[in-house]
């Protein structure tokens, strides 16, 4: 089919991956206890790792399990040790608006799917798996062909995103630190 | 099942429409910080697609990116929450109220 993603069994592989996901995001957004929603975002990144590896983006789908799964969501489970969830005062876990978020959440996605009902992607040429591997007429490997573009075309980019993970880095240290005169 | 880049959209928007969803209701500051990372895969999940539709690696090198700043902002969010924390005792998003009016 013209414009297909995905045919046969790698389509009903998205679909499972993308049911479960979908299921998952919404107990993230509904579990009372922080670290279930921890856990059912960690499934949730898995899931959208999956999807990556199917649409041949393996080093993001890497990526993604090694930082999302691997680093945010250990640190995310830190601090939910941290802070003791348990002996916060039990408030209601939703806000009142509720009713009016859920509908205003529903109207954009209807704005967002009515775009592509209006104006779908067109089907256009198929799908060249090579194409997403070559760079300077060689064929090479997904790491190896976005390594390519990561510290040629977009180097600058890069650079200042190191600088911003410095900045990150010493920020986050800044404000996690105890006063000094508390330690005193 | 044939999958058209139009079927990943749709499930990147459903994504996204529940982080957006969970940022607006939830009065946990933690849960909150998820539901922006849920809206930041949300995003990555479209340049994916994209980048498969239109058979070009930049897509991917965007999100590679996403991640980047994905990380960095939960770190300086959790440092927040544990500031937040220290001072207030308290994770809920309405009892930091100093600032209002």
């Amino acid at each position: 089919m013209e414009g297909a993603l995905l045919t046969g069994l790698a389509g009903w592989i998205f679909g499972a991956f993308a049911l479960v996901a979908v299921v998952c995001a919404i107990s993230v957004v509904l579990a009372r206890n922080p670290i279930h929603s921890a856990l059912f975002l960690l499934v949730t990144f898995l899931m959208v790792a999956g999807i990556f590896f199917l649409e041949s983006a393996e080093f993001v789908g890497a990526v993604q399990i090694l930082v999302y799964a691997g680093g945010i969501m250990v640190l995310f489970l830190f601090v939910i040790m941290l802070v003791n969830v348990q002996r916060l005062p039990a408030t209601e876990p939703y806000q009142k608006q509720i009713v009016a978020a859920v509908v205003l959440g529903f109207c954009l996605n209807v704005l967002f799917d009515s775009q592509l009902v209006l104006a779908p992607v067109a089907g256009g040429a198929a799908f060249q798996p090579d194409a997403l591997r070559t760079a300077a007429g060689r064929l090479l490997g997904n790491s190896q062909a976005v390594a390519w573009g990561l510290y040629r075309e977009y180097l600058l980019p890069f650079e200042i995103a190191s600088v911003f993970l410095l900045v990150a880095i010493v920020g986050a240290v800044v404000l996690g630190r105890r006063s000094v005169e508390k330690m005193d | 099942m044939t999958i058209t880049i139009n079927d990943t959209l749709a499930l990147s928007f459903l994504i996204f429409t529940i982080g957006f969803i969970g940022v607006l209701v939830r009065r946990n500051f933690l849960t909150v910080l998820m539901s922006i990372e849920l809206m930041l895969n949300a995003v990555n999940l479209n340049l994916i697609a994209f980048s498969r539709r239109l058979s070009d690696l930049t897509g991917q090198i965007f999100s590679v990116f996403v991640i980047t700043i994905a990380a960095g902002e939960a770190a300086i969010g959790l440092a927040i929450i544990i500031s937040l924390y220290r001072q207030r005792k308290t994770l809920n998003v309405d009892e930091a109220d100093t600032m209002e009016g």
